[in-house]
């Protein structure tokens, strides 16, 4: 409303002055300080990456770099390791999850922005930054005890009647189907909501009011609005937002650790007991774990902070591109 | 003090004053407009698809009966006992019966925005749902285990099937790991932000990507690297190494806020400060924090809570412990989320007790800071709305 007036309009584009400074010893001492300050930050993910590559080297090289990654076996007394079923079961689950928490996270994004009268928006913004704050362990235990029951009647009923679809089928007609990688996805699901939706929800604001309004204007239903103009604004910050998501999912531990009946090998059953993941072996094993195992925890370790580092990276590129064009 | 005494009364006097004359109109004023809105042609009447009018309220009950009933014929019919089959069900059959009662009585168009309506409001109703059912749950599973005693006592001398055993060791880990990770953190935290927006220095950009690149970190790779650098390098596992592993988990989190928090400062007031003759430094620390002050708290609050629940790196780095041990700099240390994990791992109802209870207690932890940073940042905003 205040941005359509022609005056505040040019009041906020003006660029800041720009002032001459003088440096005093006590700026450059103080810069000096935050500088370093900020570099601590690059010392600790430089030095994750140099340290676990250091740590994981012995389990490497037992095992063979290229085994290690296409292979399935977790035998520490032989010096065998291989994690390419815990890899492929890692993005079974984040992909779960993101196909429970996309529809949700964008539906929830769109009702805040959009649709919710301002009473309903503010219980719904500070339901969504608790959900946010919320210990994953207390998902995991919720999801554990309160949430299997229900999940694996929907479960049985997706298989029952969808089974023409490969995604819901079972290996023999009555496996056993608590603790899969399905119950596991939908809890990792409400886990990774709020940051889609937040981000998401910025995206959107972004948009300009008068071009939304255009179109209300021109006839369209609120619906028409929203899939003419905002989400083909949002579409690129969207999919970042997704891809942070999909990140979050990929490095989700403890609530993947107490739900899942963990397996080395990978299993396609997604609606079926067993599965695992990259996060949930080093929760699971580092307890018991000895010297090699330790190391080839470590290296297990640094394939996920490999991948979610792409994974964030890249997604964190795409929202950033948004919001400078915009 | 007295001014202010009487501006706010004289604010209230106002009020009263427009309420009360908002409390007679309607009185006034209802019956005109009514016979107007139905009096005139319907083609001067502009086509509004958003707008309800009372034939679409009813068809919406209508809808909203018709799942209620549908799904409880349906769960009399197959016998279906569970309250969320009947919700879904119910869910269901409403969207089918809103989406055809506004193709039969407007348009496509509006049927499936109204289709896309309900699907939006469910979704919020979810979010909602979930949180209250998980909040609802951990208080109706822990209750009954919190006492005195269980706020009080540890879990050295207590058999897995023995009554007794408390958090307390485990409460006591978590403030020590806390406060730790709180002051290597936030400093740090606060200084990049400063760093970042007041001085953008050159190394801007790449800290911009490192924080990111942080921010995404899986919690254990934090903890496997606190692990790898300090736990396996003969200092052994402590509380002060969990609070290491923390920290790494606060800093993006603190930055982030932070960096939003300077941003809404007032760019006149670091002009002032330096029209004034102030060096740099002296502008922030003494003009951009004090006036920062709230947003700052703000910001290291919900860093601690996003810390204060986190599993894994303190599992990696002060691998728990039964019983108290105060010093957080050598020895194993338990704290509230690994204990309640270590709990869950013993498949025995006395410990699953124990367990539900420490997550109650982390709960409103949580609770506590969440709405702490939700005050302080309000009242935070006002004073700096105020000081316009």
């Amino acid at each position: 409303m205040a941005l359509t007036s022609p005056e505040l309009q040019a009041l906020e584009e003006q660029v800041p002055r720009d002032i001459a400074r003088t440096v005093t010893r006590g700026d450059r001492i103080f810069r000096t300080l935050c500088a370093s300050a900020a570099a601590v930050s690059l010392f600790i993910i430089g030095g994750t990456a140099l340290f676990l590559a250091i740590k994981a080297l012995p389990a490497l090289q037992k095992a063979g770099l290229l085994s290690f990654f296409t292979t399935s076996v977790w035998n520490p007394t032989v010096g065998d390791f291989g994690v390419l079923g815990l890899l492929i079961g890692t993005i079974i689950i984040a992909t779960v999850s993101l196909i429970v928490a996309v529809p949700l996270a964008i539906g929830l994004a769109l009702f805040i922005n959009e649709y919710s009268p301002a009473r309903i928006r503010r219980v719904l913004t500070s339901s969504v930054d608790l959900l946010a704050a919320m210990p994953s362990i207390i998902f995991g235990m919720w999801g554990f005890f309160a949430l299997q029951a229900p999940l694996v009647g929907v479960a049985s009923w997706l298989n029952l009647h969808l089974s023409a679809i490969p995604f819901f089928r079972l290996s023999e007609p009555d496996a056993p189907l608590l603790r899969s990688s399905f119950i596991v996805g939908t809890v990792v699901a409400l886990m990774i909501v709020p940051i889609i939706t937040s981000v998401s929800r910025d995206v959107m604001a972004q948009c300009p009011r008068s071009q939304c309004e255009a179109a209300l204007a021109l006839g369209g239903s609120r619906w028409g609005m929203i899939k003419e103009v905002l989400l083909p604004f949002g579409k690129a910050g969207i999919t970042g937002a997704v891809l942070l998501g999909f990140g979050r999912a990929l490095g989700e531990t403890i609530a993947v650790a107490l739900i899942i009946a963990f397996t080395i090998e990978a299993n396609p059953y997604v609606l079926e007991q067993g599965g695992g993941s990259i996060a949930s072996l080093i929760a699971i094993k580092f307890p018991e774990a000895q010297d090699l195992e330790i190391s080839a925890l470590i290296a297990a370790g640094l394939a996920l902070f490999g991948m979610t580092l792409l994974v964030n990276l890249g997604a964190r590129a795409i929202v950033r591109r948004t919001q400078i064009a915009a | 003090m007295l001014e202010r005494l009487f501006a706010e009364h004289r604010l209230q006097l106002e009020v009263d004053v427009d309420m009360s004359l908002l409390d007679e109109r309607p009185v006034d004023e209802t019956p005109v407009p009514e016979p107007q809105d139905q009096e005139p042609i319907e083609e001067q009447v502009p086509f509004r698809p958003r707008a309800l009018v009372r034939s679409e309220r009813v068809e919406i009950l209508l809808s909203a009966a018709a799942g209620v009933t549908g799904s409880g014929v349906m769960c009399l019919l197959f016998d279906w006992t569970h309250a969320l089959t009947f919700a879904i069900w119910a869910l269901l059959i409403f969207l089918v019966s809103v989406y055809l009662l506004a193709r039969d009585s407007q348009s496509p168009i509006v049927a499936t925005d109204r289709l896309i309506t309900t699907l939006v409001w469910t979704s919020g109703g979810i979010a909602v749902a979930v949180l209250a059912w998980m909040l609802g749950y951990v208080v109706v599973k822990g209750i009954a285990g919190l006492n005195y005693e269980y706020l009080t006592s540890d879990m050295s001398k207590v058999g897995p099937l023995d009554d007794g055993g408390g958090v307390f060791h485990a409460i006591v880990g978590t403030l020590e790991q806390m406060l730790i990770a709180s002051v290597l953190s936030i400093p740090i935290a606060i200084l990049t932000a400063v760093y970042l927006h007041e001085i953008r220095g050159r190394l801007a950009g790449i800290v911009r990507f490192v924080i990111d690149a942080m921010s995404g970190l899986p919690s254990i790779v934090a903890g496997l690297f606190i692990y790898t650098v300090w736990v396996l390098q003969g200092q052994g596992p402590s509380g002060l190494a969990a609070g290491l592993a923390l920290a790494i988990l606060m800093i993006p989190t603190v930055t982030r806020t932070a960096e939003e928090m300077l941003k809404t400062i007032d760019d006149g007031l670091r002009e002032s400060a330096l029209a004034l003759g102030a060096p740099q430094w002296r502008s922030v620390m003494q003009v951009v924090l004090p006036t920062a002050r709230s947003g700052l708290i703000t910001a290291s609050i919900l860093g601690v809570a996003r810390a204060v629940g986190e599993t894994a790196p303190v599992l990696l780095t002060a691998f728990g412990s039964s019983s108290i041990n105060w010093s957080p700099f050598n020895g194993p240390q338990a704290d509230l989320p690994l204990y309640i994990y270590q709990l869950l791992r013993q498949p025995n109802p006395a410990q699953i007790a124990r367990a539900w209870s420490g997550a109650l207690v982390l709960v409103l932890l949580v609770l506590i800071l969440f709405v702490l940073a939700r005050v302080i940042g309000e009242r935070g905003a006002r004073v700096r709305g105020g000081s316009r």
